[in-house]
């Protein structure tokens, strides 16, 4: 019997022009939880993609205990008791808990399901794994959290014994993330494996036992945890020394900037306001950052700002009030807005990359020319930002934005946004996806930004981030703003509190 | 070569040139369980029958024109992402306004009489092009439905109005528009004649092909065609960037159904003796701008070559009439061979599926989305 559950050897795995797997060694433990830890497109998703048979690799083998395997699809890979969390769940939203647990693997007698026996065994597990969810409950009623443990109980269903988490705690509050971490420690120590995808040191600290690193597809090295600070796993993860923490100075706010009184917004499901009644000031020269779990008003909010939802309300920026003005009136008056959602929003994916690099400036003079666009004009200034802002791309300006990275079409974003020189900027996520480098750059530009005098409104999921940057947080549950507080003052398990609506302060 | 086959324009061509091909064998295969024994002659027929004397070739430009019309419209309205299912309408609602300048207003000289029709054709298509739009833009109706609602509309009250205003009882259609409001013949019926009879070619084509022209330079060069295009690809991503887009919307709708109107004063305009039917149907030329649209690939200057394309097949269809196959033989095989010109976006996908095989791709690559694919297919 091999000491691993499973192997996957000297793995190389080539797209044309790129090697996203190079000779990568991975070998989980039987009752381990290993991390797999790496800056985004360092291969991590190629080699899990290998381990479900979605992609064939070039050279390497993998082993389930010892003996190898040949994994064509993702059934073989769940035939070997392999399962996965996905970042994003995959769940059937007005299916009850229990029918998306069984959903594939349904038992049935002459047709028809056989709910009872499934209902004791999810039951059984969910008590022996401390998962307690309700089986009856709607998907679309409960909690992030809760789904997610719907999703571990349907790998557990299936009786898998690797279980991949990957990237889980993005979407969790800090103490759901504290429940998630004991859940995992209790799967392993009833014999499964786990591996765990993720980029967040500290977490890797808390639960698990050894590391292994990829960085720019090839394999840097298998640590046990315990015997390396979160400093030298960063440095193996970038090649480099990274500062972790952003160096600022206070905020020397000066002038109120934007000014929103009494906002709401109505919400697209049911009657209840996606944002209500909301007011709250950003001063020139500081950074005010919306905290909050997905999904409570933040982005419809934002939203509201720009001009791209209708709402309730005064919205003043720089003394006028803009809240009836055009998107186009909002855009050409000093705000910027680097969109949440970089593919619904931020980019007209089949235009060139130097298109869009004008999106909201086509039309100005410099770019126009009596209805005419300026082509020379637009491709130079395209390409000024590619080498400032260092956005990679196969053909430079006249690549078409579907066919660049994500960390590169969200640099694009940032730097057509920041270039136009608002005087709010509201930047929605704005690291969501870069990897460490692109992320310092960006954190300095936003304080050069701020200390220019400009504001700023970050609204963010990552509570590195918020606790990083911000001069004030402003936290939103429910559609409203449940609490104004000094980062210095405040630690990250209160600020969780907030955010889950346990507590409140007047505001 | 590989530079070659990888450039987007050359993609389209030798999709458009493969799905002709396919069109054309499925066409014999037709033609041979129709009637084996004139299969091969009635196939060579379709292949030279537009260039078999100067007279058809110009023939084949003379009906080339309404559908490079038409086909400009479609294609216009798919740059904005709509579907514009109403050139029939709209081409008959323009040729209805073109006809009764041409029949009614004879105080106007010439030229100007001709230039006022035109006008007033291009102005009724666009208004039967506004409703759809407006309706899209403000109430998020469907296009494809309000289009197809206002086909009939257009095509009654076009029956209504020839009745009632321009009807001549002898002939059972309307008047025949005023030799002071026919297009030029540019000495075309010089060149393309055959013995005595002259084609019925006119300056409408050379109109259709600068119409083909402009609308390039404005798709491709203009900032209007930048927010229009924005508009197709992501509505969304145009809203942010603060495009109106429901004013881009009724505008791409109101151009296309311009167009399609003009079409129906190019080809009633033309001198060849013809008056405004009433009828029940619809008429071809509206709907057959869906085809030039596709096998054009929605590029203006496709269109225009998918037109010559389409016509010349129709004309080599009537030089089969010789060998006494029933007319309606004739119109299965141009539709088979259309139907499968038209897959052409189909062969432009295999395309770059073969190629993206060898070629280099991006492992991180944004997917196409669906919305991409269905600009083109729809």
């Amino acid at each position: 019997m091999s000491e691993y559950v499973i192997e996957m050897c000297n793995i190389t795995k080539e797209f044309p022009g790129i090697i996203a797997n190079d000779n990568i060694t991975l070998q989980l433990r039987k009752g381990e939880i290993h991390a797999l830890l790496g800056e985004n497109g360092a291969g991590k998703s190629t080699l899990m993609s290998v381990l479900f048979g979605m992609y064939q690799p070039e050279k390497g083998v993998i082993k389930k205990d010892g003996q190898p395997v040949q994994i064509k699809g993702p059934n073989d890979a769940n035939r070997l008791g392999i399962g996965m969390v996905h970042q994003h769940f995959k769940l059937v939203h007005n299916f009850t808990v229990l029918e998306n647990i069984i959903l594939g693997v349904e038992t049935v007698k002459g047709g028809l399901l056989k709910m009872d026996d499934a209902r004791k065994k999810v039951m059984e597990l969910s008590e022996k794994y401390g998962l307690l969810v309700d089986p009856d409950a709607l998907i679309e009623d409960i909690t992030v959290g809760m789904q997610q443990r719907v999703e571990i109980l349907k790998m557990l269903y299936r009786e898998n014994e690797i279980l991949i988490f990957d990237e889980p705690t993005a979407v969790l509050t800090p103490q759901e993330i504290d429940e998630l971490m004991n859940i995992m420690k209790g799967l392993v120590k009833e014999g499964k494996s786990i591996l765990f995808i993720t980029h967040k040191l500290n977490e890797i600290k808390a639960v698990a036992d050894r590391c292994t690193v990829l960085r720019k597809g090839k394999y840097i090295g298998t640590v046990n945890v315990c015997d390396v600070t979160q400093q030298e796993m960063s440095e193996m993860m970038v090649g480099r020394k990274v500062n972790l923490k952003v160096d600022k100075e206070p905020a020397q706010p000066t002038d109120v900037l934007l000014e929103v009184k009494n906002l709401s917004v109505h919400s697209k499901h049911g009657t209840k306001n996606a944002v209500n009644n909301v007011s709250f000031q950003v001063r020139k020269g500081e950074i005010v950052c919306l905290a909050g779990i997905d999904g409570n008003g933040q982005s419809e909010l934002v939203y509201a700002l720009a001009g791209l939802e209708k709402s309730e309300g005064t919205v003043i920026l720089s003394g006028e009030d803009i809240s009836t003005e055009s998107i186009r009136y909002r855009n050409t008056h000093g705000l910027g807005h680097i969109p949440e959602d970089r593919h619904r929003h931020g980019l007209v994916l089949d235009y060139p990359l130097a298109y869009n690099m004008v999106l909201q400036r086509y039309f100005e003079p410099k770019f126009c020319n009596k209805g005419f666009l300026r082509y020379d004009e637009i491709f130079s200034y395209s390409d000024k930002l590619i080498e400032q802002y260092d956005v990679r791309s196969g053909q430079g300006s006249k690549t078409i934005a579907r066919s660049m990275s994500g960390g590169n079409q969200q640099k694009a974003i940032v730097a057509r946004e920041i270039d136009r020189d608002p005087d709010l900027l509201i930047a929605v996520q704005p690291t969501r996806g870069l990897d460490v480098g692109a992320i310092e750059y960006i954190h300095k530009e936003l304080i050069a930004q701020r200390d220019a005098g400009k504001g700023i409104l970050l609204v963010s999921l990552e509570l590195d981030e918020v606790m990083n940057l911000s001069d004030r947080i402003l936290v939103m549950f429910e559609g409203e703003i449940v609490a104004d507080l000094d980062p210095n003052a405040v630690t990250v398990q209160e600020l969780g509190l907030y955010m889950a609506g346990a507590k409140r302060e007047e505001v | 070569m590989d530079k070659f086959l990888k450039k987007e324009g050359t993609a389209s061509f030798l999709s458009a040139v493969a799905a002709v091909i396919m069109g054309l064998l499925v066409g014999l295969i037709v033609l041979l369980v129709a009637s084996p024994s004139n299969a091969l002659a009635g196939f060579g027929m379709i292949l030279t029958g537009g260039f078999s004397d100067m007279k058809n070739v110009g023939q084949v430009l003379y009906y080339a024109t309404p559908i490079i019309m038409t086909g400009l419209s479609v294609a216009f309205a798919n740059k904005t992402g709509l579907f514009n299912i109403g050139g029939a309408g709209q081409y008959m609602v323009g040729a209805f306004a073109a006809v009764y300048v041409g029949v009614e207003w004879t105080f106007l000289p010439p030229v100007l009489h001709c230039i006022v029709a035109m006008i007033a054709a291009m102005i009724a298509g666009a208004i039967w092009g506004l409703v759809p739009g407006l309706m899209k833009a403000y109430c998020n109706v469907n296009e494809v439905i309000s289009c197809i609602m206002m086909n009939y509309i257009g095509l009654n009250l076009v029956n209504l109005l020839v009745r009632q205003t321009i009807f001549d009882s002898a002939r059972n259609q309307s008047y025949w528009p005023a030799d002071s409001a026919e297009l030029s013949k540019l000495g075309f019926d010089k060149i393309f004649v055959a013995g005595a009879t002259p084609s019925s070619v006119n300056a409408g084509i050379v109109l259709a092909v600068i119409a083909g022209i402009v609308m390039y330079i404005v798709i491709d060069r203009t900032k209007f065609g930048y927010e229009l295009k924005a508009c197709g690809l992501n509505r969304e991503a145009a809203r942010y960037a603060g495009i109106n887009e429901k004013r881009s919307i009724v505008l791409s709708m109101v151009i296309a159904g311009g167009l399609a109107g003009l079409g129906g004063a190019f080809y009633y305009l033309s001198g060849a003796g013809a008056g405004i039917a009433i009828t029940e149907e619809l008429a071809a030329e509206g709907f057959n701008g869906i085809p030039v649209a596709l096998l054009g690939m929605s590029n203006p200057i496709g269109s225009v070559f998918a037109g010559i394309f389409i016509s010349y097949l129709k004309v080599g269809g009537q030089a089969m009439q010789s060998l006494g196959l029933a007319p309606e033989i004739i119109d299965i095989i141009t539709s088979v061979i259309i139907y499968f010109a038209a897959f052409a976006l189909f062969f432009k996908l295999m395309l770059a599926k073969l190629s993206a095989g060898k070629q280099k791709t991006n492992a991180n690559a944004e997917p196409v989305s669906q919305n991409a694919k269905k600009g083109g297919t729809a």
